[in-house]
């Protein structure tokens, strides 16, 4: 039987504070070693090359969610919540995918260009006014917590438990270091909070929530499972959002010739925010369970046990990419990037997500002539998203 | 700036009617050779042909002979009760040694290489599945083709496709045998690195786009035919589009998408699949009508046509100039 001494071996820890606080240099080692290697302080195998990214993504049946997106297989241990859709696998996957897409798809979203727009245009209004605001605090924590609960027909008391959530949901993806524990400091307040709100009784008539629920009446999906599918909503739709629209702006506000001509097209803004997230992905990583015995990148993987992928690497491997990989380039076409996962488990939420950074792209464009940064940005410390703390930009408002 | 392509009108081509073949009850299969006794183009299954039956009639029909042997091709013709001519047509006038004029071949319903294949046909929507199991089972893929219809007697191929591949792969499903198709139980397990290839008439299509949803993002491919044409539906002609954010006028030949004549002439639009299936192109309409051909948008969003996915939907028939917001 082969061993684990056939895959070459990496030394550093991928939740190290410092490989998390400045992510990329850390990947560019880790893609050096191969883009399949075996982590020692994880005892899990990380991926890194694009192509292999790409085939454990793709491949559901070899690379199995079952066993959840963190380094323990929740199957043997137990997990501290009822596994999601993310962390399943078909034909219980494909019940509540097909209730999910069901509710959340072009049409769907398309009808929230009305009611997303106005606050946007409030939000940026009063920014333009200023001298300098912090892109974070001040926009992207603001934005999707205003818009998105809405859109799913949540009640307005408890919204501040949604992004603490999200950040349990998230960090948990990771090792229980001191990360995790501080994430789950109060996990028991923000839980209840956040399963209440996912209750039908909670919902609001004309939410997405409530479409969910609807397909229980049609006898498609259990109570249990619609709970889970709203709270998949809830945790998923907030905090990615808010790190997508900082990470994108933290991008832009060192490209003043491509915000000048945005400016001039505003209808570009998409292709930017999607290069943006090529380069700043905030979904940098997860895991999932080798189901059988396989080969990956020349790696002999054995059955059972965890792989690491590396999403932000994928995303920056200059064998997709080319040299430049590390470069925002507005001309580059960044179609095949993986910041929204790729195949059965692609996010669901992907067309509310770019339509949220959308309009707040544009609405600033609209009202901001020139936006560099104020002082250095502060990157979060999290297990496996990628975003900021803070981010101090300096603004003229447009004439 | 204004770009304007060349006019392409496509390739006709005359043809003799070699033999009309009787599959199954109420199907005619014509096989065509070419007047001169040349080749046929080269074509790759799912591709279609028009059949010019009078000035006023001209119908789709997808191919179903082998892709290797171009001397002669061959389309299998349902007569549907409500027909609105053409298959009635194909029926009652076409007789071997007939003179037919034909369109070269096109393909709306590529097959993309993958892995396996999963094949799902209803009733006369199995032509042009035909050559895709032929080229899935050269090139060594795993495949399996599950064909519906009403009864053995109707449905054209069954025999010739059991006896040709084995029943372990061609599985045939009469419904006065064995009931419907069980979609449940073909498509309730999704399959990594599987396509699925669905043609049938709407309502299987439409159970086939619901179960698919709980399949990764692309997987679905399908061909909607009409009550008595096969394919496509109304427009076979090229139109213009005219990109009101950039500017640009553009020609949208037959053998090309919306999406790649703009990204021809420099202009960026923003897709995935490039199937119909994500939804990421999705493109405001400012005028004009569309011909849907996606499976993204749902029936009330076509009929509202505000707007469309350019990476597979055409302007409708009639409608010779599209505005969109690009």
């Amino acid at each position: 039987m082969s061993t684990t001494t056939q895959a070459p071996v990496f030394r550093e820890d991928p939740f190290d504070v410092a490989a998390i606080a400045d992510p990329y240099p850390f990947l560019e080692r880790l893609r050096a070693a191969g883009p399949v290697s075996y982590l020692e302080a994880t005892g899990s195998y990380a991926i890194s090359g694009y192509e292999e990214v790409y085939e454990v993504l793709t491949d559901f049946e070899t690379y199995s969610s079952a066993g959840g997106l963190g380094p323990r297989d929740i199957r043997k241990d137990e997990a501290w919540r009822p596994p999601s859709i993310l962390e399943s696998d078909p034909p219980i996957h494909t019940l509540m995918r097909r209730a999910l897409t069901g509710v959340i798809n072009p049409g769907t979203v398309r009808a929230l260009r009305g009611p997303f727009t106005p606050p946007a245009v409030e939000l940026t209004e009063q920014l333009a006014t200023l001298q300098g605001f912090d892109v974070v605090k001040d926009l992207a924590e603001k934005y999707p917590i205003r818009v998105f609960p809405d859109a799913v027909g949540t009640p307005e008391e408890g919204r501040e438990h949604l992004l603490p959530y999200g950040n349990m949901v998230f960090n948990a993806f990771g090792p229980e270091n001191y990360i995790f524990q501080q994430a789950f400091a109060e996990a028991d307040v923000h839980t209840a909070a956040v399963m209440h709100a996912c209750q039908r009784e909670s919902l609001s008539e004309n939410g997405f929530g409530a479409k969910i629920w609807a397909r229980v009446e049609d006898g498609l999906i259990t109570e249990q499972q619609a709970t889970l599918l709203v709270r998949a909503l809830l945790s998923a739709g907030v905090d990615t959002t808010i790190f997508g629209i900082g990470n994108t702006l933290s991008v832009l506000a060192r490209e003043p010739e491509v915000w000048a001509e945005l400016r001039r097209q505003p209808n570009l803004a998409k292709f930017a925010i999607d290069e943006a997230l090529r380069l700043e992905s905030p979904f940098q990583k997860f895991h999932r369970t080798v189901s059988v015995d396989t080969e990956l990148g020349g790696v002999h993987l054995p059955a059972g046990t965890k792989v690491l992928v590396f999403l932000g690497a994928a995303n920056r491997d200059p064998n997709k990419w080319g040299p430049d990989a590390d470069k925002f380039s507005f001309d580059r076409s960044s179609s095949g990037h993986v910041a929204f996962g790729m195949g059965l488990h692609q996010c669901v939420g992907q067309p509310i997500a770019r339509l949220e950074m959308e309009i707040v792209l544009q609405q600033l464009l609209e009202r901001v002539e020139t936006i560099t940064p104020a002082a250095p940005a502060v990157p979060i410390i999290h297990n496996v998203l990628r975003g900021f703390e803070s981010l101090p930009v300096t603004i003229t408002a447009a004439r | 700036m204004t770009i304007t392509a060349p006019i392409q009108a496509p390739a006709i081509i005359d043809t003799v009617i070699d033999a009309v073949e009787h599959p199954a009850d109420g199907v005619a299969s014509l096989i065509l050779r070419r007047a001169d006794g040349s080749d046929f183009p080269q074509w790759a299954p799912g591709s279609h042909i028009d059949l010019y039956l009078t000035d006023e009639l001209t119908r789709q029909y997808s191919l179903c002979s082998p892709t290797d042997d171009l001397s002669t091709l061959r389309v299998g013709v349902l007569r549907t009760p409500d027909s609105r001519g053409g298959s009635a047509w194909v029926h009652d006038q076409l007789r071997a040694g007939g003179e037919l004029r034909i369109s070269a071949p096109r393909n709306n319903f590529p097959l993309v290489d993958s892995r396996k294949y999963l094949f799902l046909a209803g009733g006369i929507g199995i032509t042009p599945i035909i050559p895709m199991l032929r080229a899935a089972e050269a090139q060594g893929k795993e495949w399996t083709l599950y064909y519906g219809g009403r009864s053995r007697d109707t449905m054209a191929f069954a025999q010739q496709l059991e006896d040709e591949f084995g029943a372990q792969k061609v599985r045939i499903i009469a419904e006065d045998e064995s009931g419907r198709l069980d979609l449940q139980q073909i498509l309730g397990m999704p399959r990594a690195h599987m396509l699925v290839y669905a043609c049938g008439p709407g309502g299987m299509l439409g159970a086939v786009e619901d179960f698919c949803m709980g399949w990764p993002p692309g997987a679905l491919h399908t061909e909607r035919f009409a009550a008595d044409n096969l394919g496509v539906g109304g427009n076979t002609e090229p139109f213009e589009v005219q990109l009101a954010l950039t500017g640009t006028t553009l020609r949208v030949e037959t053998n090309q998408t919306i999406l790649e004549a703009a990204e021809e002439v420099g202009v960026r639009v923003l897709s995935s699949c490039r199937a119909g299936l994500c939804g990421t192109c999705e493109t405001r309409i400012i005028s004009g009508e569309a011909e849907h051909r996606d499976a993204a948008l749902s029936q009330a969003d076509k009929d509202a046509g505000d707007v469309m996915m350019v990476c597979v939907s055409r302007a409708a028939a009639g409608c010779s100039k599209l505005v969109l917001e690009l």
